[in-house]
């Protein structure tokens, strides 16, 4: 082993500091000039929009990039960190977003990987789980050594994660997103573990893009834009408004203005729906829901719990193996996605880069994907209409503030916000009577976030039906009339807008159920 | 008839035969296990199988015919890892390319340097000291009157067992292969692993190849392995990428070569060509129960690219 854990860690970084980093990559220029700073001690949190090039920086501090210019200071004096290797040797950790864990090894046998075992070439990961659970038993972070990381939900293997890098040695940690997949109840635990990783000197620095929580945890913030650094401010004194506007560069509602709800006519109706997931596991068990024509109704839950196949189960992609569907009326249990779009159901799928778009076609191919054989786009039913296509697409562009350079640019070359536009664009275009949007705004700018949240709003008033599932409890708390939680698959609470709080919300996505409103 | 099938004669050939099985099914396991998809193991048993051949032809050591092939086989495997893992080539076609590199070269030196069918002497048959007395059941005859390599690649299973699971190499070929970001990012050299993987799979290949030439037949041919190799690579799958896995789907394929070679023996009018596609078949019938296995490395024929 790299270094004794038994002992309370005595952190060997003072200071670190990145000076005039810059990182290219092909078109981009990601990270320009950008000098930060951490102390032992401190939380520092890095603020910025997807894409302002905050984990491009961290990862070149954990050795996945080398910077094109700049250097990097460790108590003073320059190192190089050229793999992640290096940067466990200086006594760097990283939790990532997507958390680096094999699945099919156990919590003790990821920590025990990469290093040195006690006892030589044979592994030693009786040893390794026992030093775990003491240090587990230090931070109160609750975790079984012995079992297979993909049997642990997300914030257990996340505390695997953490652990890991307190066992390793870490005394600076990076946090990348680390509260996107955790409950409101989790992300206070994380919170009061990370105070005290400070208190014990560690240096902490924190990714995020939620402004609330870097309010809540940090001391300093950086704030990046573009690839360029903002400021760094102390945290005192900062305010939400404060914060997002550095980080948009024009000032941003936080709060939308939206009218009473007119709830009309029930549009889409599942009764006792169950699914298979992925795994061939229960993915949706009994789910039954209304969803009525001028509401939004939230789907809240953590990462997981069966939104995927809730979605999938309504657009027609994924076979039920129980109960029924209805949209207006008529059962659609059985019948195939153009079927189900024939009856004005839309969708904007969860991963839009696979099921909402083809990265290589042009923006106006993506754009009549299904409408293609439409008499609209068409000549005599038989071949593409390029010009009426451009037209509709020009439209929609304009529309939708859509930023493409043109119609005929390959999508894979815009942004994901304007990627999420132009899907918007295309299944809204339709005039649908349902609309199933999971997570709309996923990898989205807070500019296209507002602008798609706005749009979403709209269409409710129109009158459409919208069922909204997000793993954003921001989003969900802004935009619904009703919210539903999951949990394992199951419908586990309902909630009205009127009656939410945040502490009941986050006990039913974290499975204890307590009393139910109506039961 | 079965009496006349199921002699111990007929169980000593099975263990005999399923040598080349083993040892190229153990190398494929660790290839795979790391991630890589080495498809060139027949064209690497063959050349194995014809250095080995020829070594022990010029020097009349089976030994040093044995060397030769582990050198053969060691330059082969660092080829095949610049190809898959530092060029990142496509697996599945590179590998194609190895095999019928190896099918062809093989032959060609064959004609070059030998030309006329010869055989060796090779390897003699080890009879283990009181073992190999043991009359009750054809025990003696059946385990302990064989050659040399037989007994390595038999002693090789517990060993590869246990590296793969209780060091902490093979938890890094492991976590190699389901998520080699995960293990960059804990600082294991995924590339220098891959390659130590890559390359032992070329030196058991083309032991797999010397066994067959020099300890088993005894002679050298054109494609002497007739896809033995392929079956190899199928036997991983049919393992689930484990070594005892690959030790049940050995000795049934041996069995089914050797109940061939008796059914041949003693005249039975059975035609032979379905005792020869038999193998084959029952290959792909396990693929087809073996294909959804959770086992499977989850970044098998996936190159790695740091920071994706």
């Amino acid at each position: 082993m790299t270094q004794p854990i038994n002992q309370p860690v005595t952190p060997a970084i003072q200071q670190l500091q990145m000076q005039g980093i810059v990182k290219r990559f092909p078109g981009v220029l990601a990270v320009n000039q950008v000098d930060f700073e951490v102390r032992a001690g401190e939380i520092h949190a890095l603020l910025g929009e997807n894409g302002a090039g905050k984990s491009t920086l961290m990862k070149m501090l954990y050795g996945l990039y080398q910077p094109d210019a700049g250097r990097i200071l460790l108590n003073g004096a320059p190192v190089n960190i050229r793999s992640p290797h290096d940067a466990i040797q200086q006594g760097i950790g990283m939790i990532h977003q997507h958390f680096m864990l094999v699945p099919s090894l156990t919590a003790a046998e990821n920590v025990a990987l990469g290093m040195r075992s006690s006892r030589g070439l044979v592994l030693d990961t009786d040893r390794v789980g026992a030093q775990l659970r003491e240090l587990a038993a230090r931070y109160n972070l609750k975790v079984d050594p012995d079992i297979p990381v993909w049997q642990l939900a997300v914030g257990e293997q996340q505390r695997v994660e953490i652990l890991r890098a307190l066992y390793r040695g870490a005394a600076l940690l990076i946090l990348d997103e680390p509260t996107a997949v955790l409950t409101p109840q989790e992300v206070d635990d994380l919170f009061r573990v990370l105070r005290q990783m400070t208190a014990d000197g560690h240096a902490l620095i924190f990714i995020s893009h939620k402004l609330h929580e870097v309010l809540a945890i940090s001391q300093r913030v950086t704030v990046l834009r573009d690839g360029q650094k903002v400021a760094t401010i102390p945290t005192a004194g900062a305010t939400r408004l404060k914060l997002a506007e550095m980080m948009v560069g024009r000032p941003v509602v936080l709060e939308y203005e939206r009218q009473p709800v007119q709830r009309g006519a029930a549009r889409l109706s599942l009764h006792e729906v169950s699914a298979r997931n992925d795994r061939g596991h229960e993915g949706l068990r009994q789910v039954s829901l209304r969803l009525c024509s001028g509401e939004i109704v939230g789907v809240a839950g953590v990462s997981g719990n069966g939104q995927r196949e809730l979605a999938q189960v309504i657009a027609g992609l994924r076979p039920i193996t129980g109960g029924s569907i209805q949209v207006d009326g008529r059962p659609v249990t059985t019948a195939d996605p153009a079927a189900i779009n024939a009856l004005g159901v839309s969708h904007i799928p969860e991963e839009r880069m696979v099921d909402g778009v083809i990265k290589e076609f042009t923006v106006a191919e993506n754009l009549v994907l299904q409408e293609h054989g439409h008499p609209r786009f068409t000549r005599a039913g038989l071949f593409m209409n390029f010009r009426r296509i451009g037209e509709a697409c020009r439209e929609a562009i304009k529309a939708y503030e859509i930023k493409t350079p043109g119609g005929d640019t390959p999508i894979k070359n815009l942004s994901g916000g304007n990627i999420q536009k132009l899907v918007l664009a295309r299944e809204l275009s339709r005039r649908p009577q349902v609309l199933i949007a999971a997570q709309p705004t996923r990898g989205v700018d807070i500019g296209a976030t507002e602008y798609i949240h706005r749009r979403l709003l709209a269409e409710r008033d129109r009158g459409t039906a919208i069922l909204l599932i997000s793993e954003d409890l921001d989003e969900i708390l802004a935009l619904s009339d009703r919210i539903l939680v999951m949990y394992e698959g199951r419908i586990v609470g309902e909630i009205p807008r009127e009656q939410v709080n945040i502490q009941q919300l986050g006990a039913l996505m974290a499975g204890s159920s307590p009393a139910r409103p109506g039961d | 008839m079965i009496e006349q099938i199921l002699t111990a004669s007929v169980f000593a050939s099975t263990i005999r035969l399923a040598t080349p099985y083993i040892l190229a099914g153990l190398g494929e396991t660790f290839s795979q296990r790391s991630g890589v998809l080495n498809l060139g193991v027949d064209g690497v048993m063959l050349m194995g199988a014809f250095f080995a051949f020829y070594t022990a032809l010029i020097t009349g050591s089976a030994v040093l015919g044995v060397i030769a092939a582990l050198g053969v086989g060691l330059i082969l495997g660092l080829a095949t890892a610049f190809i898959s893992v530092t060029l990142k080539a496509e697996q599945g076609i590179s590998g194609i390319g190895i095999y019928l590199f190896g099918l062809g070269m093989s032959e060609l030196l064959f004609q070059q340097w030998i030309g006329t069918p010869k055989s060796v002497t090779g390897f003699p048959d080890i009879f283990i000291p009181g073992l190999s007395d043991i009359e009750f059941l054809g025990i003696g005859e059946i385990f302990f009157q064989h050659n040399i390599l037989v007994y390595v690649a038999f002693l090789l299973i517990p060993l590869s067992s246990f590296v793969l699971n209780h060091t902490t190499l093979g938890l890094m070929i492991r976590a190699v292969g389901q998520n080699p970001q995960a293990a960059d990012a804990m600082g294991v050299n995924v590339t220098r692993v891959r390659y130590a993987t890559v390359a032992f799979c070329g030196v058991m290949a083309a032991l797999a190849g010397a066994s067959l030439s020099i300890a088993l037949l005894k002679v050298f041919q054109q494609n002497l392995t007739s896809g033995l190799g392929f079956i190899a690579v199928a036997l991983v799958y049919f393992g689930r990428w484990r070594p005892y896995g690959i030790l049940a789907g050995a000795l049934l394929f041996s069995f089914v070569n050797a109940v061939q070679l008796q059914i041949s023996a003693i005249g039975l009018d059975v035609p032979s060509e379905f005792a020869v596609m038999a193998p084959y078949v029952i290959t792909i019938i396990a693929l087809v129960f073996a294909s959804k296995q959770t086992e499977k490395p989850t970044a098998l024929t996936r190159p790695f690219e740091r920071g994706e």
